[in-house]
C-alpha cells in the first residue's frame, strides 16, 4: 500500500544534453548520495562515461563538463548541489538532429590531437568553452585556459594546432 | 623514395571519432552483470608483521561478499624469480596489500576495510640502497640475503646480461690520459603517471575458466604468465583502449592477481580499479639508480675504461628488474665505445613501493646517472658532448653484448646525419660556449644549453605473430594482440595492410585485444611496434595476398605473378579496365587467411638525441625549459602525427621533467609518499610548454617492408641528462641532482645554506 509519506521523498533533476533528468536523493543503490560527485552521477547513473575522472581531486580536468555553458570540474560538483543546471558532456556536442560532430572534434580527429585519448573528452569540454566565450583567441590565451588540463602523454602541441584551427582567425598565433 | 598511398601520408587514426565523442571504453567504462567492486586494504607500516588480522565485523556487513588475508588467500606467487605472494603475513611498504574486500559497490568496500582490525610489529625499515647492503640492515626476504636480488639468467635465456664485462679495465686505466671517478644518483622516483588508474575486471566460469578485461599494455601476455599461476587453464585476456602506460601497465599482476583471488571467492565477476592516491603511492613506479663510477679517458676523449657499480633500488619487490639491468647494461655499449668495461649491477630491495617497467627500461635510469659522471671526463678534456656522442654512438659493423647475452653486431644505420641535422637546427655551435659556461646572461637570469643520447637495439625484440584474413567483400581483417595504448599503432598496421592490399583504410580491421581470437603477441612494448609487431602483420598480409592472387589467376587463366589487386578487385597488370572483385575467385563461401610471424632480431639499434635550452633564475632558484629539438631517424615514416606526438612526449611520462620538477616525495621518518595525489605532484601543463622541434631523418632501413623502425619508448630518455648539463652550464657549477629544484640552485650557487635537504 502507497502511503503519502513514501512518496515525500526529496528529487534533484538536472538537464543532461537536453534532456531531463530527476534523480531520487537516497543510499540505495540506483539512487544519489549526498556524497555523490556530478562525475559520478553523469558515468554511473546516467552511462555518460565519456566524461572521464582521472585524480577525482580538481586537479586535472579530466572530468571537464560544461554547466550553463561554463567549463567546470564535475569530481568538484556534489550532484545535490546541480539542481537545475543545465550540463553538456562530451556525448552532448555536435547536432543532435544531422549527427554531425562539432567543429572543434572535427578538428581534433584531422590534427591527431590525442595519443591515448583519456585526456581528450575533458580538453574538448575545456576548449569548446573557452570558444564560446572567446572565439577567437590566440595561442596563449588557449594555453592558458587550458593550464587545468593534464596531459601526460604531451599532445599539448597538436591540440594547440586543433584549437587555433577552429578558432575565428582575428586571434594573432 | 618511393610513393606511398598511405604510409607517409597523415590520415586519421582508426579510434579517432570515438575518442573524440568519448565513447571509447577505457576500463572503468566496462561494467559486466552481476560485478562486485574490489577494494584493497594497505599497510600503513613501512614494515612490520601482521600479529592479527580481525575480518569479522567486515564480513558482516551487508553487501560484502568476499574478504581475504594472508590466511585464505590462494597460495599464488609472483615477482622474478618468484617471491612476492599477493598477500603475506609481512608487509613491506607503506601500501603494501594486507586485506581485499569485494563488495556490492564501492562505497560498502570502503567501509567495510575500515572494519578490518589489524595488530602489527613493527620492523625497522631501509630505504637506501646502500644502506640496505648493510649487515645490519633489516632483511626484507630471508631467500634474498643482505636485500639483493639474484641475478636472473632466464629471463632472457640461459645467458642473460647481467653485467657487462670485458677486456682489462687496469689495462684500459693505465692507457688512460686521465681518471674521472664520480657518484651520480637518479633516485627521484619520477611517476610515469597515466591519467587513468591501473584497472581490471576479473570473472570465473567453473574453477578452471577466467576472464580478464584489463587497461594492460601487453594483454596477451597475461594468459601467458599468469594463467597457470592462478590455477586457471582456460585464460581469455581481453584488452581495453589504455588511458596512457608509458611501459607501467604492461604485465604488472599487482591489480590482476587481487581481482581474480577475490572474484574467485565472491563467486561473481570484480572490478579493481586504483584510486589516485593507490596509483601514486602503491602501484609500481621507476627504478632508483645509483651510479659510483671511475672512468679512464684519452685527452681526444675517448674511453679507454669503464668501471661502475651500479646499485639499483628495485623497492619492495622485483617486477622485472632483472630484465631492465639486462636491457641497460646493452644500451650502455650502444652509447660508449669502450674496450675495458667492469659494469656491476646490484639489484636491491628496500622498503617503498615496488619499481616496475616505465618507459625507458632501465637505459633511462643508467644513462641518467652515467651520462654525468662520463662528462666529468669530457669537461676535464674540453671535448664537446656533440662530438663526444657522435665519435661514440654505434655504427653499422659495431658490436655489443644485447639482453641475452649475445654478441650482436650492429646491421643498421649511421646516425651521424641525425646528430649534425639536430645539432644544427638546434644552434648547438653558437650556443656551446664550452662546460660550465652560459650560452647568455641576461640581469640574473642565465641561459645554458645540454645535450642526451640514447637508443635501444629493441625494434626488433620478442616474438609477433599476426594473421590476416581477407573476406570476398573485399575487406581484410588483422588478427593481432596488440593493445592500443596512445601511439596510434592499430592504426598504423591497418596502413601497412592498406598499403600492400591496396585497399582502402576503411576496409581494414583489427580484431579485438582478445587472446582467444588472437596469436601470440608479446605487445607493444620498446619501440617494437612497427618493425616487429608491423612486419609480422606484414607478412601475413603478403600470404593472404599470395592466396588470393592464386584463386584469382585461375580465373584469369594467369600466373599469380601477372595479377594486381586494388580497391578489392582483381586485374591483370597493365589491364585495369577488365577488373574482377575478389569475390568471382574466392566465392562467398570462403576465407582467406595469411599467417605471419617476426623472428627476434637484435641488430638493430634506435636512436634519439635530445638539445635542452634552459633558463635559470639564479635569484629565485627556478628552471625554465626554453627550447627543445628531438633528432632521430627512423627509416620511413608510417604517420607523421602520431611520429611527432611520440617525440613530444619526451617531456612527461617522467621524461625532462624529471630532471627539473618531478619526483615522488619519500619520508624517510614514516617511509610514506608524501606527494600521492595530482596537486602535490608536480607535472607541466599547457602554459608551461617550451618550443619543441624534431629533426626526423628517413634514411631506408632495408630488412623491412617499408624501410621503417620505432623510436617512441625512448624519446623521454636523453632528456633528464640533458637538462643537468644545460643547467650546470648555465649557472656555472656542475649538478647532479635530480631534480633540480629551486632549493637546489640556489644552494648551488651559495645563496641558501646547506641545510640537508629531508626525506629520499
Ligand atoms: S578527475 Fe576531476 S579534475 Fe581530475
Ligand atoms: S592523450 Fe594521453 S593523456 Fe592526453
Amino acid at each position: 500500500m502507497t502511503t503519502t509519506q513514501n512518496l515525500s521523498y526529496a528529487t534533484i533533476t538536472l538537464t543532461v544534453n537536453g534532456e531531463n533528468h530527476s534523480f531520487i536523493l537516497g543510499e540505495g543503490s540506483h539512487e544519489v548520495t549526498p556524497s555523490h560527485t556530478l562525475a559520478h552521477t553523469l558515468r554511473e547513473r546516467l552511462g555518460l562515461t565519456g566524461t572521464k575522472v582521472s585524480c577525482d581531486d580538481g586537479a586535472c580536468g579530466c572530468c571537464t563538463v560544461q554547466m550553463d555553458g561554463k567549463a567546470v570540474n564535475s569530481c568538484l560538483l556534489l550532484t545535490v548541489e546541480c539542481e537545475g543546471k543545465e550540463i553538456t558532456t562530451i556525448e552532448g556536442l555536435g547536432d543532435p538532429v544531422t549527427g554531425t560532430i562539432d567543429p572543434l572534434q572535427k578538428s581534433f580527429i584531422d590534427h591527431t590531437a590525442f595519443q591515448c585519448g583519456f585526456c581528450t573528452p575533458g580538453i574538448i569540454m575545456s576548449a569548446k568553452s573557452l570558444l564560446t566565450e572567446n572565439p577567437a583567441p590566440t595561442r596563449d590565451e588557449v594555453k592558458e585556459s587550458l593550464a587545468g588540463n593534464f596531459c601526460r602523454c604531451n599532445s599539448h602541441y597538436h591540440v594547440l594546432d586543433a584549437v587555433m584551427a577552429v578558432a575565428r582567425k582575428g586571434g594573432n598565433k | 623514395m618511393k610513393e606511398y598511398r598511405y604510409i607517409g601520408k597523415s590520415t586519421p587514426r582508426k579510434d579517432a571519432l570515438d575518442i573524440v565523442t568519448g565513447k571509447t571504453k577505457f576500463i572503468n567504462d566496462l561494467t559486466v552483470p552481476n560485478m562486485l567492486y574490489g577494494k584493497v586494504l594497505r599497510s600503513p607500516l613501512p614494515h612490520a608483521l601482521i600479529k592479527s588480522i580481525d575480518t569479522a565485523e567486515a564480513k558482516r556487513l551487508p553487501g560484502v561478499k568476499a574478504v581475504l588475508t594472508y590466511q585464505d588467500i590462494p597460495d599464488w606467487m609472483a615477482g622474478f624469480p618468484l617471491h612476492v605472494r599477493v598477500l603475506d603475513s609481512k608487509v613491506r611498504y607503506v601500501g603494501d596489500a594486507v586485506a581485499l574486500v569485494a563488495a556490492e559497490t564501492e562505497d560498502i568496500g570502503e567501509e567495510a576495510l575500515r572494519l578490518i582490525k589489524v595488530e602489527y610489529e613493527p620492523l625497522p625499515a631501509v630505504y637506501d640502497v646502500e644502506e640496505a647492503r648493510q649487515p645490519d640492515a633489516p632483511q626484507l626476504y630471508e631467500q634474498f640475503p643482505g636485500n639483493l636480488l639474484p641475478q636472473e639468467r632466464r629471463m632472457f635465456g640461459p645467458h642473460t646480461l647481467q653485467e657487462v664485462v670485458t677486456g682489462d679495465v687496469d689495462k684500459g686505466l693505465a692507457e688512460a690520459d686521465f681518471i674521472i671517478k664520480g657518484t651520480c644518483a637518479y633516485e627521484n622516483i619520477p611517476n610515469p603517471l597515466p591519467p587513468e588508474p591501473p584497472g581490471v575486471i576479473a570473472s570465473w566460469e567453473g574453477t578452471d575458466a577466467l576472464t580478464v578485461w584489463s587497461a594492460s599494455q601487453g594483454p596477451h601476455m597475461f594468459k601467458v604468465t599468469l594463467q597457470r599461476r592462478m590455477g586457471a587453464t582456460n585464460m581469455q585476456s581481453i584488452g581495453s583502449p589504455v588511458g596512457g602506460s608509458y611501459g607501467s601497465k604492461y604485465m604488472s599482476w599487482q591489480y590482476v592477481l587481487p581481482a581474480a583471488a577475490l572474484a574467485k571467492a565472491a563467486g561473481r565477476p570484480v572490478k579493481l580499479y586504483y584510486g589516485k592516491t593507490e596509483h601514486l603511492a602503491a602501484f609500481t613506479v621507476r627504478l632508483g639508480s645509483r651510479i659510483h663510477g671511475q672512468v679512464g679517458m684519452k685527452k681526444d676523449g675517448s674511453v679507454t675504461a669503464l668501471s661502475a657499480d651500479w646499485l639499483v633500488n628495485t623497492g619492495a619487490f622485483s617486477e622485472i628488474t632483472q630484465g631492465m639491468v639486462a636491457v641497460g647494461c646493452g644500451e650502455a655499449q650502444l652509447m660508449i665505445r669502450c674496450p675495458n668495461w667492469n659494469f656491476r649491477p646490484q639489484m636491491v630491495c628496500t622498503n617503498r613501493t615496488a619499481s616496475g617497467q616505465v618507459r625507458g627500461f632501465g637505459g633511462q635510469e643508467l644513462k641518467c646517472a652515467l651520462i654525468p659522471i662520463l662528462t666529468m671526463g669530457l669537461e676535464k678534456a674540453g671535448i664537446d658532448p656533440v662530438e663526444f656522442f657522435k665519435k661514440n654512438y654505434v655504427k653499422p659493423g659495431d658490436g655489443y653484448y644485447w639482453r641475452d647475452g649475445k654478441w650482436w653486431v650492429c646491421n643498421g644505420i649511421d646516425y651521424t646525419p641525425a646528430i649534425e641535422k639536430g645539432a644544427e637546427t638546434f644552434g648547438w655551435q653558437e650556443k656551446w660556449q664550452g662546460w660550465l659556461k652560459p650560452t647568455s646572461i641576461n640581469g640574473a637570469k642565465r641561459r645554458g644549453v645540454g645535450v642526451g643520447v640514447h637508443g635501444n637495439a629493441d625494434v626488433g625484440e620478442d616474438i609477433s605473430e599476426a594473421f590476416v584474413r581477407l573476406d570476398s567483400n573485399g575487406t581484410a581483417t588483422i588478427y593481432s594482440g596488440l593493445a592500443e595504448h596512445g601511439t596510434g599503432q592499430r592504426s598504423s598496421i591497418c596502413k601497412m595492410v592498406a598499403e600492400i592490399l591496396q585497399l582502402p583504410l576503411d576496409r581494414v580491421f583489427v580484431t579485438p585485444t582478445d587472446s582467444s581470437v588472437n596469436p601470440f603477441e608479446i605487445g607493444p612494448v620498446g619501440s617494437r611496434g612497427t618493425y616487429a609487431i608491423g612486419s609480422a602483420v606484414i607478412a601475413a598480409a603478403e600470404d593472404a595476398k599470395r592466396q588470393l592472387l592464386e584463386l584469382m589467376a585461375q580465373k584469369f587463366k594467369v600466373a599469380p605473378e601477372d595479377l594486381e589487386t586494388q580497391d578489392g578487385m582483381a586485374y591483370v597488370k597493365g589491364k585495369p579496365e577488365a577488373k574482377i572483385p575478389w569475390i568471382k575467385g574466392m566465392g562467398y563461401d570462403r576465407t582467406i587467411m595469411g599467417h605471419g610471424r617476426f623472428e627476434p632480431d637484435f641488430t638493430l639499434p634506435n636512436f634519439m638525441m635530445i638539445f635542452t635550452e634552459v633558463e635559470v633564475d639564479t635569484e629565485t632558484g627556478k628552471v625554465d625549459l626554453i627550447r627543445v629539438v628531438g633528432a632521430t631517424d627512423v627509416g620511413q615514416i608510417i604517420d607523421p602525427p602520431s611520429l611527432t606526438n611520440q617525440l613530444n612526449g619526451c617531456l612527461g611520462s617522467a621524461g625532462i621533467d624529471s630532471a627539473l620538477f618531478e619526483e615522488t616525495v619519500f619520508d624517510t621518518r614514516l617511509g610514506r609518499v608524501m606527494n600521492p595525489n595530482m596537486i602535490d605532484y608536480k607535472w607541466r601543463t599547457f602554459a608551461e610548454l617550451p618550443e619543441m622541434e624534431h629533426e626526423i631523418l628517413e634514411t631506408p632501413f632495408p630488412s623491412h617492408r617499408f624501410h621503417a623502425i620505432g623510436v617512441g619508448e625512448i624519446t623521454p630518455s636523453p632528456g633528464p641528462s640533458a637538462v643537468l648539463m644545460a643547467v650546470s652550464n648555465a649557472i656555472g657549477v656542475r649538478m647532479a641532482d635530480y631534480p633540480l629544484t629551486p632549493d637546489k640552485i640556489l644552494r648551488a650557487l651559495g645563496k641558501v645554506a646547506n641545510a640537508e635537504r629531508r626525506g629520499k
